[in-house]
């Protein structure tokens, strides 16, 4: 029972971090209608930027939150002029593939520049909560898993907020819902799709230094983060804030339940979990659990 | 030609516009002029309520509490709206969807308003009620509007002026009243 607990919070405690990508990979859909495969790979990029403001040893020696912070402000320009002028020019709304094969070639060019601009080698961004942990019985609630959920629960109410109670969200929904009519509106659609690129880019960000002290920072450290942040965002249903903060979740719980009890998985299998959940979320429930179904009546 | 106007499909033709010259480029340029397109099809946000729809059409404009006043007299207006305000557009019939995409339209204060093919789909008892709102909406807000219009007996009737395209150009023009007394046009175009 213990263990089955301990396992519980820890999967929540990853499943924090895949909703937060999983949410920056909805936000992009919900603006663009298609996936940026280089959201992990410009997430990663921004962790190297605060690591390399934080570290002592190697950057400046900021402390940890307001390097933190500035690498969130970067993703969020970076999201928005990576939309603005990559992927703009390649546009076109029936036809998603160049988009795709686009981010694609981000997502490789980002992880040579960040090697070729940070360092290729592993290293470590310090930790941003307290280590120890809160005893609750035999179960150990770590302090990070603590901050991770926190953090996640503010995130996403903000995120929530911003587009149900904000006139800036609901223009946003409006550019989504339907393009050429919030244009005749005089809603700026070039401003609106930047913006969804570009609090994309702050959350991945955000995802990145947060999962940091479990992957440490390394060119590669979200690829498998990202499957699972796709898996995500496939059980929420791709269009939804609330989806993709419970899909992460759920996702994160069956990672570790199934890597603690399935005895052939294991550590070094666990990525089939996300594979797994994709498809079979795409056979049985293709719109996710709370995807929207769009319907119209002429 | 409306969409020309709005600068949705690209266009090189000018126009004047209360006396100033324009050249439409892009359709958030043209509803910052004033003037506002309620498209084919209507055009709704089907995934947003009502009330939403309403609001996003105010986006150009600032005064939050005129704006919830506009909101309150358009449902007046249109009590159905009022009954649905928290529901998804997209639940709406035709006919209210039609409602709404002119309050949405009328929403941003525009001194011109576009309509294109408002009675498309729509049942004639529907058809009728919608150009005596427009007609009200032009007497007592004093908007302009310029209706393309299939059913030439409904529009002939509540226009004012009537232009007659044949493939682009204009063919004929006068008086809505002349026209509809014109019997080349009544042979042709409203069939008796």
């Amino acid at each position: 029972m213990t263990l089955l607990i301990q396992r519980l919070f820890d999967g929540l405690s990853s499943g924090a971090v895949y909703a937060a990508l999983a949410l920056a990979i909805v936000l992009v859909f919900r603006a663009t209608g298609t996936l940026n495969l280089a959201q992990g790979e410009m997430a990663m990029f921004t962790c190297f930027l605060a690591w390399k403001l934080a570290d002592p040893a190697h950057g400046l020696g900021w402390p940890v939150v307001p390097a933190i912070l500035l690498a969130m402000a970067v993703g969020l320009a970076g999201g928005a002029v990576i939309e603005r002028v990559v992927v703009r020019p390649v546009e076109d709304r029936t036809d998603h593939l160049p988009i795709i094969i686009v981010t694609l070639g981000l997502m490789l060019a980002i992880n040579a520049l960040a090697g070729a601009l940070f360092t290729t080698d592993v290293v470590r961004l310090p930790e941003v909560f307290p280590a120890g942990a809160l005893r609750l019985g035999d179960v150990h609630l770590s302090y990070a898993t603590i901050g991770l959920l926190a953090v996640l629960l503010v995130v996403s109410a903000l995120i929530w907020a911003l587009f149900q109670r904000t006139r800036i969200g609901l223009r946003m929904r409006a550019s989504v819902d339907n393009p050429d009519s919030a244009r005749l509106l005089g809603i700026r659609r070039s401003h609106m799709l930047m913006l969804g690129w570009g609090i994309a880019g702050a959350l991945g960000a955000l995802a990145a230094v947060l999962v940091a002290p479990q992957t440490f920072v390394h060119t590669g450290m979200l690829q498998g983060v990202l499957l699972y942040a796709f898996a995500a965002a496939t059980l929420g249903g791709f269009t939804s804030v609330l989806g993709a903060v419970v899909g992460g979740l759920i996702v994160g719980v069956l990672q570790s339940l199934a890597a603690g009890y399935v005895g052939f998985i294991g550590n070094d299998l666990s990525l089939l979990v996300a594979l797994v959940i994709i498809i079979a979320v795409l056979m049985v429930k293709p719109a996710g659990l709370f995807g929207r179904v769009d319907s119209s009546r002429l | 030609m409306l969409r020309a106007i709005s600068g949705v499909v690209p266009s090189t033709a000018e126009y004047r516009f209360f006396g100033v010259r324009r050249r439409p480029r892009s359709p958030e340029q043209v509803a910052r002029l004033g003037v506002a397109h309620v498209p084919q099809g209507r055009g709704t946000f089907g995934n947003l309520t009502v009330e939403e729809n309403l609001l996003a059409g105010a986006t150009l404009r600032r005064r939050t509490p005129e704006i919830a006043e506009d909101i309150e007299n358009w449902m007046t207006r249109f009590p159905a709206l009022r009954d649905r305000r928290a529901q998804p557009a997209g639940s709406l019939s035709g006919g209210e969807q039609q409602m709404l995409a002119i309050a949405r339209a009328m929403m941003g204060r525009p001194k011109l308003l576009l309509l294109d093919e408002p009675s498309l789909g729509l049942a004639p008892r529907v058809v009728t009620e919608l150009f005596d709102h427009l007609k009200a909406l032009n007497e007592t807000l004093h908007v302009a509007m310029l209706v393309v219009e299939q059913n030439a007996r409904q529009a002939l009737r509540h226009a004012d002026r009537g232009y007659v395209l044949e493939q682009g150009r204009i063919a004929l023009h006068d008086t809505a009243a002349e026209l509809g007394g014109n019997d080349a046009v009544r042979a042709a175009y409203l069939g008796v």
